[in-house]
Order: structure tokens, then C-alpha cells, then sequence
């Protein structure tokens, strides 16, 4: 299968991707054909089989809560496009 | 009585539900070690975990887990041992990740509830759905440049609890009683300071109308980031009123983020349809799944402070206040705590009394808080002492009070200091009342004659003749001894 132009069109602004024209196309079929190949998986019967959420059973490393990072702005900012003093910039945001 | 607004049509029943998002209590952020502390220098509280560079990886931080635990049992909440993290994609300028970590399909938390006191008396409660922890975005400031905005990420990763109300609240009152009280609760189990002027405290409001009597809901809009609990009950009146006049007038609601702007009163559309939320949730993989231990959960519960129900029903039961004194005095838990240190060795219906009024009525006089009292808890007790055992009267207390607010010198030096010792001398009582009578003969004709409301004149003579510091149980009963002669 092919995804249509308004899904492929619609993914593309949400992940912030400009497409031309032509490319709408090809893309449609490219994502179509890796979803058919992922379809696969519908074929297997998992039926009372819980979801799998991991390999191992482990549990998480928990931090504790003390302040040992932070504090190294020049860090922060060495690679923003564009800075004004403290702060990074960006073009500006209009709600 | 129910809330109802009143349209052309006839009557419409508000349905609001709310998400609060209460700033987690703790140190350091919520998956990085950079300082969770408000304010700062921009972009000194920021790790490279939170300004989201290639390669960092977050971890947990434990207390914040813990927070969100003491919360949900605050809450009478489901305590969820097994929970997990998403990625809630979207884009925007103080999001450095391009999604924020948040708990999506498995909360920490899940039902609870919070009773909640109305201003007729009644008590609702109104049902709690989920808890999850979240990150908080960074800042983004607008009015520094006419071009650019400004991105500070000193909140970027700050640990954040969401919590959702079922769409149990049907008046703008219930609504910010709600938020009251679950401010009261995080307060006191100390998991949220719930200052909402710092932004510590936000509320996205759902609201929907309906006929009374329909069983269903109708399309909600959600209006965005709420500052105030008093913005929040506006909001949800002048977002009610425009639904009812759309349907009123043949339409249909959309569902749709708003705007709430105080200032205009009105609410505003927020994004463009097409932009609709699609977070494209997914587990992070990150992140392995939070298991919790019961014990755990136990010990936390054990660890728990007096909740503020608890508390008010034990204040009750302990010194015979009132349900109002009592809810009065457990709004903050310092007060609660100031009450009883008064109230044990004083009379602790006279010190009730004395702290709703005279002491309230100086803290504000003074812009003072019970922290930072000018008169402390033993002071106010010394004083009431001093009434109880008839060395001073009400009246004059009052104003041994202000002398302390004023000098904070302790009670009992200010009586000595000012001479203020109540008379109980029947002899100097006996003899003042007798001077004010024979220089009121006219009075006391009138009042032999049949004029009882005088007696209140005569005891107000006899209590400035004597500077006040007559005993005023002595004085009224003198005086009707003479005044019946």
C-alpha cells in the first residue's frame, strides 16, 4: 500500500520536515511498504500474551535528589546558533 | 443548591474537569542533577541532560518518586508499583529534547479523591483520575526583542506533578475549592509549595455545558495555563457562557485549546485545528519501567504528616472549636501548629477566639505571617492566662495585645508596666459606682421608672471612671445591687 498525500503531508509538518512536491509521492510509497513489512507481525497470534516493555527485568537506576550538575552556561550556550547575552535566541514565537 | 446558568433557551449545568500541574518539591530536577531551585541566573540550573545535547542520558531522581508516592496517598490514591515513562513529541522553542518525558499509558498514580468544603456547608467530593511525574519546559520571554525570543532553561527538566480531576466539578465555587484544598494537601505533606504567583501551581481547565438532566457530555474545550484560582473561576464562567450562546445559536462547540485573558474577560482560541494535538506518545527507551516496593510505599505512608481532615476533626474533638474555627485554623499547617501550643495550658476556646480575632486582625495590621508572628504562641498564651485568671479583663487584653505587637514585651510586664491590674476590690468598685450614680440622678429615676437599656450606660461610666480596669462580672452585679436600692 501507498499512504496518501494529506497523511504523508501531515506526518512531514509534525516532525517539522519541508518536502517538495515530488516527494510526496515517493515518500508515500517508501513509508507504505515499511508499514506492510511491520504488518507482518499481525500474523502472529499473541492472544493473553502481555506486552513486552523490555529484555531484562531490571530495575532503573534511581539518582539521589542533590544538586551535583548545572552551573556551566558557557557549556550550555558554546553551540546555540544564536545567543543574546544569557540567553539562547530563536526567531520569536507568536501565540 | 445547583449551579445553573441561566440562556434563552432555558437553564444549562456546567461540567468542568481540572489538570493541575503542581511544581514537585526537591532539590534537583527530575532526571538531571541540575538545581530544581526557582529563579537563578538564566541558564545556570541546566545540565546537558536539560538542554537536551546528544548522548545524555537521564536517570531518575528518587525523591521525586517519593514526592509523587506521599502525593497519592494524600490523595487516597491507587499507589501504582509498576509505572512508566513516554516521550510526548512536539516542537517548540523551550523544549530543547523535542519531547517532554512525561507518563502517559502506565501513571504513578492512579484514582483518588479530595473533599472538598462548600460555602453552604456541604462537603463534595470530587474524584481524582490519575497522577503522573513530567518535565517542565524551559522559559521562553517575548518582550526583550521585536524579533527574537528569549529561551532561559533554568525550569527545563524540573519535576512536575500532573494531577487530573474527574469532570466532577459543576460550579466555578467547586472548582476553586478543589484547588484550595488540594493546595492545603500538598502543602502539608510538603510535595508542592503551591505558590501559583512562581508558576508552581498551573491549571488547564476542561469545561463543557449541558441540559440538566442529560447523561452525556458534550464537546469540551481546554483552557490553557490558569495562574490563578481566581482566573480559574472567571475562566470557567466566560468560557461557559460563550458554549451555551454557540449552541444557542444553532452551533456546535469545537473541541479546541483556549486562552483565558483576564483582562478582556474572554477566552480565545489557541491553535488551528489542523495543528490538533498529535504527541505521538511512545515509550522511552531511555528509561526502564518504575517498579516501586510496597514496603516502600508503607514506610512512606507511615512517615506521612497529619493531613488537614485528620487534623481539623482532631482539633475538634481535642478543644471543642467549632468546624468553622477548626477549618480556619488548619488552612496553613503552622497555624494549626501556633493554635496548640497556645491552646495547651490556656483555654483553648478563648484562644480559638482570640486567634481568629484580635491575633489575625494584628498580623494583618502588621503584614505579618504566623512565621514570622510579632507575638509568639507563648506570649499570646501568658496573656490569656492573664484573662482566665482574672488579673486582666477582655477589654484591657486588647489592648496589652497591641502593646506587645508593638513593644514585644511579654504580657504580664506590660499589666505591671502600664498598672493595668484588673480592681476586684468590692470596696473601690462599690465606691466609683456610687460617685457615677450621685452625679446621674436623672438617669437613675429614668431608669427606676422603667428604662432597662441605661443600665449599659451606667456600666460604661463606672468602667471609664475606673480606666477599665474594673471586673466586669463585679461591676454588673454591683450595680444592680446600688441601682436596686
Amino acid at each position: 500500500m501507498s499512504l496518501d498525500a494529506k497523511t504523508v503531508t501531515r506526518i512531514a509538518r509534525l516532525a517539522r520536515i519541508g518536502l517538495q512536491p515530488g516527494e510526496v509521492e515517493t515518500l508515500g510509497q517508501d513509508m507504505g511498504s515499511i508499514i506492510d513489512w511491520v504488518e507482518q507481525l499481525k500474523e502472529v497470534d499473541v492472544m493473553g500474551v502481555d506486552p513486552m516493555i523490555g529484555t531484562g527485568l531490571a530495575k532503573p537506576r534511581l539518582r539521589e535528589d542533590r544538586v551535583t550538575d548545572g552551573d556551566c552556561r558557557d557549556k550550555v550556550l558554546a553551540n546555540a546558533p544564536e545567543r543574546e547575552g544569557p540567553f539562547f535566541t530563536v526567531p520569536k514565537v507568536v501565540e | 443548591m445547583s449551579y445553573r446558568i441561566t440562556g434563552s433557551t432555558g437553564e444549562w449545568e456546567i461540567v468542568v474537569g481540572l489538570e493541575v500541574h503542581a511544581q514537585v518539591v526537591s532539590e534537583a530536577k527530575l532526571f538531571s542533577g541540575a538545581s530544581a531551585e526557582y529563579g537563578g541566573e538564566p541558564n545556570t540550573h541546566v545540565s546537558l541532560v536539560d538542554a537536551g545535547f546528544p548522548g545524555m542520558l537521564p536517570v531518575l531522581n528518587q525523591e521525586c518518586v517519593a514526592q509523587a508516592v506521599r502525593t497519592g496517598l494524600g490523595l487516597e490514591a491507587e499507589i501504582n508499583l509498576f509505572s512508566r515513562f513516554d516521550r510526548k513529541n512536539y516542537f517548540y522553542a523551550d523544549l530543547p529534547t523535542g519531547y517532554q518525558i512525561s507518563q502517559f499509558a502506565h501513571p504513578i498514580i492512579g484514582k483518588g479523591k479530595v473533599l472538598v468544603d462548600l460555602a453552604d456547608g456541604s462537603t463534595r467530593e470530587i474524584g481524582v483520575t490519575r497522577l503522573h511525574l513530567e518535565q517542565d519546559a524551559g522559559k521562553s520571554i517575548h518582550d526583550q526583542d521585536p524579533t527574537r525570543s528569549f529561551i532561559d532553561l533554568n525550569r527545563a527538566g524540573v519535576a512536575l506533578m500532573e494531577i487530573v480531576s474527574e469532570p466532577d466539578i459543576r460550579s466555578p465555587e467547586e472548582a476553586g475549592a478543589y484547588l484550595r484544598k488540594l493546595r492545603q494537601i500538598l502543602r502539608y505533606i510538603g510535595t508542592c509549595d503551591g505558590n501559583m504567583e512562581e508558576g508552581s501551581m498551573r491549571a488547564d481547565v476542561n469545561v463543557s455545558v449541558r441540559k440538566p438532566g442529560e447523561t452525556d457530555y458534550r464537546t469540551r474545550c481546554e483552557i490553557k495555563n490558569v495562574n490563578s484560582i481566581r482566573f480559574v473561576m472567571m475562566a470557567i464562567e466566560v468560557e461557559a457562557q460563550r458554549q451555551i450562546e454557540v449552541w444557542e445559536a444553532g452551533g456546535t462547540v469545537d473541541q479546541e485549546t483556549r486562552l483565558f485573558d483576564h483582562v478582556r474577560s474572554e477566552t480565545r482560541s489557541l491553535r488551528s485545528k489542523e495543528d490538533a494535538h498529535d504527541y505521538r506518545y511512545f515509550p522511552d527507551p531511555d528509561l526502564l519501567p518504575l517498579v516501586i516496593e510496597q514496603s516502600w510505599v508503607d514506610e512512606l505512608k507511615t512517615a506521612l504528616p497529619e493531613l488537614p481532615e485528620a487534623k481539623r476533626a482532631r482539633l475538634e474533638a481535642e478543644y471543642g472549636v467549632s468546624r468553622y474555627e477548626s477549618s480556619v485554623l488548619c488552612v496553613e499547617q503552622a497555624t494549626a501548629d501556633f493554635y496548640e501550643t497556645v491552646a495547651r495550658g490556656a483555654d483553648a476556646r478563648l484562644a480559638a477566639n482570640w486567634m481568629l480575632g484580635d491575633f489575625f486582625a494584628a498580623l494583618n495590621r502588621t503584614g505579618r505571617s504566623i512565621e514570622d508572628s510579632p507575638v509568639s504562641a507563648e506570649g499570646l498564651r501568658e496573656l490569656l492566662g492573664l484573662i482566665s485568671n482574672s488579673t486582666i479583663n477582655g477589654k484591657i487584653a486588647k489592648e496589652v495585645l497591641e502593646d506587645m505587637v508593638e513593644t514585644g514585651d511579654s504580657a504580664s510586664a506590660i499589666v505591671e508596666r502600664k498598672g493595668l491590674r484588673q480592681v476586684t476590690d468590692t470596696g473601690a468598685i462599690e465606691s466609683a459606682i456610687r460617685d457615677i450614680l450621685a452625679a446621674n440622678t436623672d438617669k437613675v429615676d429614668e431608669y427606676k421608672s422603667g428604662k432597662d437599656k441605661l443600665f449599659g450606660f451606667f456600666v460604661g461610666q463606672t468602667m471609664k471612671a475606673m480606666k477599665g480596669k474594673g471586673n466586669p462580672a463585679l461591676v454588673n452585679e454591683t450595680l444592680k445591687k446600688l441601682l436596686s436600692e
